[in-house]
Formats: structure tokens, sequence, C-alpha cells
């Protein structure tokens, strides 16, 4: 019997084994081999040129500030949520997965209607008598689409996490003499840190590599790192150095996860 | 006063996700042909939408893609789940290291290294590498609803099964599946969506002459987009919405009951 | 020790959820150093009770009285009484010792206070040099001494504990039992207990409250809960008892399955309908004309410490404790000590069995 349950991994080994591992590789091989197939660290390397240094340096700023507004945006947001009379998570995927199931380029592209010197925004703040807003093909713009898009990734996370915490344990803060505030600090903010790092993951990865934000908010002035990538695999062909920078890419993906984690762990005492 | 200020946070939220949806629904009725201005409302857009073959196409391929994909990921996926709940920690460590990459890696990478082994095996890049790249980035989200399901479940209740005579797959199908269709079902639908609003793993998978809608908006962002594809994404979306509250409502109604039972108990 | 220092008064408190009445115009009051439980079944009322002392619940109506102030609507972290939870509920991101110095350091407390306090509240619950470890590492044994050290260093006056031995295995609440009476009697302060177990309630308590859908039923000692209960249902859910519908024919006389058996028992006038309470361990079976009452063992089981059988006597099964097994089918007479023969008035009405009678 239980013999008979392992051959229901086999597929999916085959198949991760064939569509995820082995394509990983690809992208060290082809980093690592010059047009010839020879060993060579260049590709690697060719992420010091100056362009593409900038590239990295404005999409790890990027990423990072609009990490920063999710969390801004969403911890109050998913405190509300959990406290609120609405415990159906049900519902709560429903309101932020539909957007989903309209095209992301086009609810993207939107923001242009939106954000431009005529759009609707503008509108009602020149009605308003307030100063016009003109960010369109700015960073600024950039930075409003990774957040308009990665947003539901944060506020999911972080809301499982309150939810999941035990009423009785707030309670006993309470209890224990604790006001809101210090509740709130010592007790219902610390068991919520493993939703927010996987909420910071979850926006930061995508943030850092996007290049279809970037391509239809900068205005195609800003190259993001991911931008460079798309175009040296797309226009250039030359997966070699697509590769390669695709290699320090998953690098800095993988530092910011071990920063995060290490957070976590080191955020172990609270007073 | 505190209550007024949480209600208008959510309602700023809510805004912010919505405005482009609301504003892509008002463009789908606009007479004008370019975004930028108002000419008034129109229907039109709606009738010829169902004319233009390629929008048409772009839409058929990626039905299928997203239904095709959906279902072959739910069947890997719901099996490896099985197999990994009974797993040794060993083994199940590989699989669940595996499952994590697709979800925690960039999309861009997990695309060009498709790319690249498509490339090494000389495949022709259509429907199908696109297909089989949808597939490989669904699977994880199909075990990870699937895998919760499957660790709420009570193992006696199975085993009483078969002490009551049943065969190992009678008394899977009987006891153990009714328990984590819900995580099969929300693992085929997130897959499905998923699939429906891929862009970037499509373009590194894809070959001339196939378009998806995504892609097919990608090459048209900087051409104008034309106005039947807010007319066609106005019609997913509300179909979608109908559809959903429908479907939410009938479960909600099965989870009461199901408290209900389990407070008699 | 016990005084008669009234610290606790709950004055005509009612408290319903969703339209349900939970706690119907409850009245009680607690002294200082008490040990009492509020015994009853699932939604009886007795956590409502305890969680509207801790503050995490407001009374509809009525008045909270703590050392003679009124602290109906003052929240739990201002309250000088702490709660120890069902299922523990400790902060699982901090060290025991952060657990228990939270109240502590909330309170502003000197770093050298707070060490000693830990060091002693651990000592007390017999897990010294535990400071350092998470509470995941610890059993559910452990975790509950623990959560009754996070409580108790904030010295309250009172101690309200909320089933706290309901996740334990049998052993292990047996010993915390004692446990607990000793802490009570090394602290010196009130425990307010919340349990459905009538056998914790008869061990630990000095006054037992027997509560039903929301009304208190009895108020005692749990010898005098125990020996004299005050209705069918205070008798039937306080251990095995026969409950058997009589007739008191007078004073001291009552018709039992038209038998007529001595009682001690006199007030309730000529010929009234009453219910009689029998402990099993109190009917004597003796040879078959010494009886009051005729019968025949129809079921023998052996539980160690005693038998118990069922006697087939006036139609009525009876359920009988004795060293002494008597097998299947002997017939047997029935005897009872007028002594052990407990009457209670009949309710009148389904919402006066309920209510109970006014002590």
């Amino acid at each position: 019997m239980k013999n008979k349950k392992h051959l229901l991994s086999f597929p999916y080994l085959f198949w991760s084994a064939g569509f995820i591992l082995i394509p990983l590789c690809m992208i060290f091989f082809y980093g690592f081999t010059d047009k010839q197939l020879h060993f060579t660290f260049e590709n690697v390397a060719s992420v010091a040129e100056p362009e593409n240094v900038k590239a990295l340096l404005i999409s790890i700023l990027l990423a990072l500030i609009s990490t920063a507004i999710c969390v801004l945006l969403a911890y109050p947001l998913a405190l509300i949520l959990s406290r609120s009379a609405i415990k159906n998570s049900g519902f709560m995927i429903f309101v932020f997965i539909l957007p989903m199931w309209m095209n992301f380029l086009l609810r993207t592209l939107a923001w242009q209607t939106l954000l431009e010197k005529n759009g609707v925004i503008n509108m009602i703040l020149s009605f308003l008598h307030l100063p016009n807003l003109n960010i369109i093909n700015t960073p600024y713009a950039i930075i409003l689409g990774m957040v308009y898009n990665f947003l539901p990734f944060m506020i999911l996370p972080i809301y499982n996490a309150l939810v999941k915490i035990d009423p009785n344990v707030i309670n006993a803060a309470r209890d224990l003499g604790a006001n809101g505030l210090q509740t709130f600090l010592y007790v219902i903010f610390p068991l919520s840190i493993p939703g927010l790092i996987s909420g910071i993951t979850m926006v930061s990865v995508p943030a850092l590599t996007t290049f279809v934000i970037s391509d239809m908010l900068g205005g195609g002035k800003i190259l993001l790192i991911g931008n460079v990538i798309e175009q040296e695999f797309k226009q250039a062909n030359n997966w070699h150095v697509g590769s390669g920078l695709s290699i320090v890419l998953m690098l800095f993906i993988l530092l910011a996860m071990g920063l995060t984690a290490k957070y976590d762990k080191e955020g172990g005492s609270y007073f | 006063m505190r209550s007024v200020c949480k209600k208008l946070y959510i309602a700023f939220i809510l805004l912010l996700l919505y405005a482009p949806i609301i504003t892509l629904v008002v463009l789908s009725f606009n007479a004008s042909k370019t975004r930028a201005k108002w000419g008034g409302f129109t229907m039109k857009w709606y009738g010829s939408l169902f004319k233009n073959e390629q929008i048409m196409g772009a839409l058929y391929t990626t039905l299928l893609l997203a239904i095709l994909s959906a279902l072959i990921a739910t069947l890997i996926g719901t099996a490896a789940a099985i197999a990994m709940n009974g797993m040794q920690a060993k083994a199940r460590m590989y699989f669940t290291a595996v499952t994590n990459i697709p979800m925690l890696n960039a999309d861009i990478v997990t695309g060009i290294s498709l790319m690249l082994l498509f490339l090494a095996f000389d495949a022709v890049f259509g429907f199908k590498t696109v297909l089989l790249a949808h597939i490989t980035f669904n699977i994880p989200y199909v075990i990870l609803s699937v895998l919760p399901k499957l660790k709420q479940t009570n193992r006696s209740v199975y085993e009483a099964a078969l002490d009551l005579g049943a065969t190992p797959v009678y008394a899977f199908f009987k006891v153990v599946f009714p328990d984590i269709l819900p995580g099969v079902l929300s693992g085929f639908f997130l897959s499905f969506t998923m699939s429906l609003d891929d862009f970037i793993i499509t373009h590194f998978s894809k070959g001339p002459g196939l378009d998806t809608l995504s892609t097919k908006i990608y090459t048209e962002v900087k051409k104008g987009i034309k106005p039947e594809m807010y007319a066609l994404s106005t019609l997913m979306f509300m179909t979608v919405l109908v559809l959903i509250v429908l479907v939410n409502y009938i479960p909600d109604a099965g989870s009461k009951l199901q408290k209900e039972k389990a407070l008699k108990e | 020790m016990l005084t008669d220092n009234k610290l606790i008064q709950l004055d005509h408190i009612s408290k319903s959820f969703g339209g349900q009445l939970v706690l119907d115009d409850l009245d009680l009051y607690i002294r200082e150093n008490e040990f009492i439980t509020l015994l009853g079944p699932s939604g009886c009322g007795k956590t409502t009770t305890l969680r509207i002392l801790g503050g995490f619940e407001t009374p509809d109506q009525g008045t909270v009285w703590f050392d003679g102030k009124d602290i109906t609507n003052l929240p739990p972290n201002k309250r000088a009484l702490n709660t120890v939870f069902q299922k523990y509920a400790l902060f699982t991101h901090m060290t025991i010792a952060e657990n228990i110095a939270f109240g502590m350091k909330i309170k502003n407390k000197p770093k050298s206070y707070i060490d000693d306090q830990i060091k002693y509240a651990l000592k007390l619950v017999n897990l010294d040099g535990f400071e350092n470890r998470m509470p995941d590492s610890l059993s559910g044994g452990q975790q509950q001494r623990i959560a009754i050290a996070r409580a108790i260093v904030n010295e309250p006056k009172v101690l309200l504990l909320d089933e706290p031995l309901g996740a334990l295995d049998l052993k292990l609440r047996q010993d915390m039992q004692y446990e607990l009476i000793r802490l009570k009697n090394e602290l010196g302060i009130t425990f307010l207990y919340v349990t459905h177990d009538q056998e914790e309630a008869l061990t630990m308590s000095d006054t037992i409250v027997v509560m039903n859908q929301g009304y208190i039923q009895q108020i005692g000692t749990p010898e005098k809960i125990y020996n004299e209960p005050e209705n069918a249902f205070v008798a039937d859910f306080i251990g095995d008892s026969n409950i058997i519908s009589a007739t008191m024919i007078d004073d001291y006389l009552v018709e039992i399955l038209g038998a007529r058996f001595k009682s001690t028992d006199a007030g309730f006038g000529k010929n009234k309908p009453v219910d009689v309470v029998i402990r099993p361990e109190d009917v004597e079976l003796v040879a078959p004309e010494e009886g009051t009452i005729r019968g025949t063992v129809t079921h023998v089981i052996f539980k160690g410490v005693h038998y118990e059988m069922e006697v087939m006597a006036n139609d009525h099964e009876w359920l009988v404790q004795s060293t002494s097994m008597f097998p299947v089918g002997t017939p047997v007479g029935i005897k009872v000590d007028p002594f052990n023969i407990q009457t209670m008035h009949k309710p009148e009405s389904e919402d006066e069995e309920a209510i109970g009678v006014e002590e």
C-alpha cells in the first residue's frame, strides 16, 4: 500500500526534475560559458558595467521603496480586517484575487490613463484646486505600479498570520496589564512577523525583477535589471550574458531572503 | 470615529485596487479610439469584438491554455500532494524545496530557464512549450492548496474504511477525497487564474505567431490598444464576478451546515 | 484563612449573546482566600461569569464589585486579578522567563525584582531551570504550570482559572489538583476555578457553585453539595445517584415505589410529591425478608474498589455499589438508612427545574 502511494509522486518527480531543476542548471551552464561553450566569468562580471550597475541599483532602490510602501499600506488594513466581523478568508481572497481576472498588463496600462497630464486624477486634483500630479514616465509611476500590482501579496500573508493568533493570547496580555498599544507591540506584532516576512519576500522579488511595469509606466526611459535581462534574451539573443545577469539576480533574491530570515531570528527578544 | 476611519481606510485601499478596473470598464464604452479622450458612450466595441479574429484567436489560446494547464497541474499536483503527505521527512524535503523554487524565484528567471531548456532540445516554440511552462508554474499552487487539507483529514477515518473492508482506492475516493476536494478545487481555480494572468513566462516560452491575450496586449501597447480589448476584459471580469458571487454563496451554505454538524457532535 | 470578608460581589448580572441569554440575573459573592469553583455542563454560563470577572466581557446588566469598588467597566489590564486560560495561551514567541516577566515588565518593576520573582515562581511550580526554554518545547502539563506562574508573579488578589486542566490526561490532572491546592495554600489568595469536572470540583474547592442554563442551582461546600443536593439536576450532575419520584406521607415518612421508608426530613407537608436521592453506595443489599423492598440482581460489574450492580425492585432499576458481590438472579432485599435519603421538592415546571431553590 505504501509503495503504491509513492508511485503518485513519480509524475511530479520527473516533472520537477525536467522543468524546474534542469532549466535552472541550464542558466548556470550558459551563465558561466561563452559562445564557444568555454568556461568564463565574463557574463557574471558584466553586471559591473556602468549601465548594468545603474539598472541594478535603481531596481534595488525601487524594490525597497515599493516594498516599504506595501508594508505601510497593508499592515493596518490586515489588522483592521483581522479584527473586523469579516473573518471569512474566502471573502478576502475574493476581493484580492478578483482583479487578476482583468489582465495585469491592461490594469497597469490603465494607470497611464489615470496619471496622464489630463488624466482622471489630475482632473480631480484641479477640481479640488490642488497641484497637479505629473509622475507619468517617472520612477514614481513605476513605484505606484509595483505597489498596485503587488499589494495583495503583502495583505494576504499578514492577514493570515493575524487571524491565526489565539484571541486568548491577546486576552492574556491584557490580563497581565498591557494596554492596547503594549499588547500590539509585544504580542500581536511579534506573532505576525512570519506573515510579514513572507509578504516582504512575495513583494520584493517580483518588484526587483519586473520589466513590464517599468516598460509600461516608465515610458521606456528607465531600465531596470529585468529590462536589461529581457533585452539580452529577446533582442540581443545573447543568452550567455542574460544568464550571467540572471545568476546575479538570483544571488540578490537569495540575499534578500537570507536577510529577512536572519532578522526573523534576531527578533526573538521583544523587550 | 475610529470605526469611520477604519472604513475610510478600507475604502481607500479598495479604490486603489479597483480604480484601474473601473477605468478599463469605462474605456470599453468610450466611442473615441484613444484612451486619453472621452468620445461619448457606445456599445460598438462589444459588437466588433466578436468579429476581430486576432482577439478571438488570442482569447481561444488563452482559455485553452488555462484549462489544459490547470487540469494537468491539478492531476499531477494532487497526486504529488497525496504522496508527499505520507512521505518520510527526507523525501518530502526534496519536494518541498522543488515546489518552493517557482513560487519564490522571479518569474523572469523561471521564464528564461524554460526558454533555455526548450532551446537546448530544439523544441518548436509554440502552444506546446507555453503549455509545458504553464503546467510547471501551476503545480506548486495545487500542491500548496491540497496539502493543508490533507493534513486536516483524520487518518483514522481512512483506516476505519479499510477496516470495514474497503479497498485503498475505494476508501480514498469515498472518504479522503471529499475532504480534500475544496483544496483541489481552489488549486484548480488558482492555477486557472495564474495561467490566465501570466505574461512574463509566456513571453519567454512562446514562439512567433502564437499569442495569448497578455502577449497580444504587450505588443499592442506601443501601437495603441484596440478598444475591443477593453470590451473583452470587461466581459471576462463581469463573468467571473458573477460566477464567484454564485459559487461563494453555495459553499458558504455548505460550510455553515458542516459547522452545525460539528457543533452537534 | 477563610474569612467572611466578601472580596468580589456579582450583583444581578445578566448577559446574552446574539439574543441568547447566557446569564440571567446572577448573584454571587466570593470571600477572601476562598477556593470557589463554578461547576456545570458546557453552556451553563460559568466561563462567561469568569470572563466578566476578568474584564473580557461586559455584562448587559448588573454590577461587579471588587473590594468595594465598582469594576464593571474597568478594562482587564486595570484589574487586580489574573487569569489562567484554557489551553494556556502562552506567548509562543517568548522564552519561559519572558513569559513570566511580561506582567512585571509592563508595570516597570526593577530587573532584580523580576529575576527573583521568576526564580521564585518557577520553583513554586516545580520547573526550576526552565527560564530559557520556549513554550513549544514543553509538555501540556508544564505549559499549564508556566501559565500559572505567569499569572501569580503579579501577586493578584484573585486568580481566575478557566478549565486549566481540561487539556491534560487523567493522571496529570490528578497530580495538578494537588499542586493547585498546595499553591493556593502557599500563596494565600482567592482562587476562582471553572470546570465541568465534578471530581475536580469536589477535590479542591472550599465552595462549589453548581450552574445550569445561566442559573445558580446550588452553592455550598463539597460535602453539602454531594450529600444534600437541592434538586434533581445537582444530584444527577454530581456523582451517580438513584433519583426516584416519591410521596412524603408525613414528617419523617416517605413512600418510595409503594414502600414506606423512614426519613430524617420534615416540613414538606402531608402526601406531597417529592424527589428522593439515594446514592448507590448508600443502598444496602440484604436478605429478601430483611429489606424494605424486594428485588432481583440484573447486572454486575466489577469496578475495582467495589461492585456495581443493578437491582430490579418494584419496577425500578436501582444502582447499587457494594464491596460484596451478589450474582445475577439473586433475590435481594433493599434497605436504606433514613439519614441517607435526601428529599427534594419536585419542580412544578420546566423553568423551575432550571432555577432551583434559593438558599
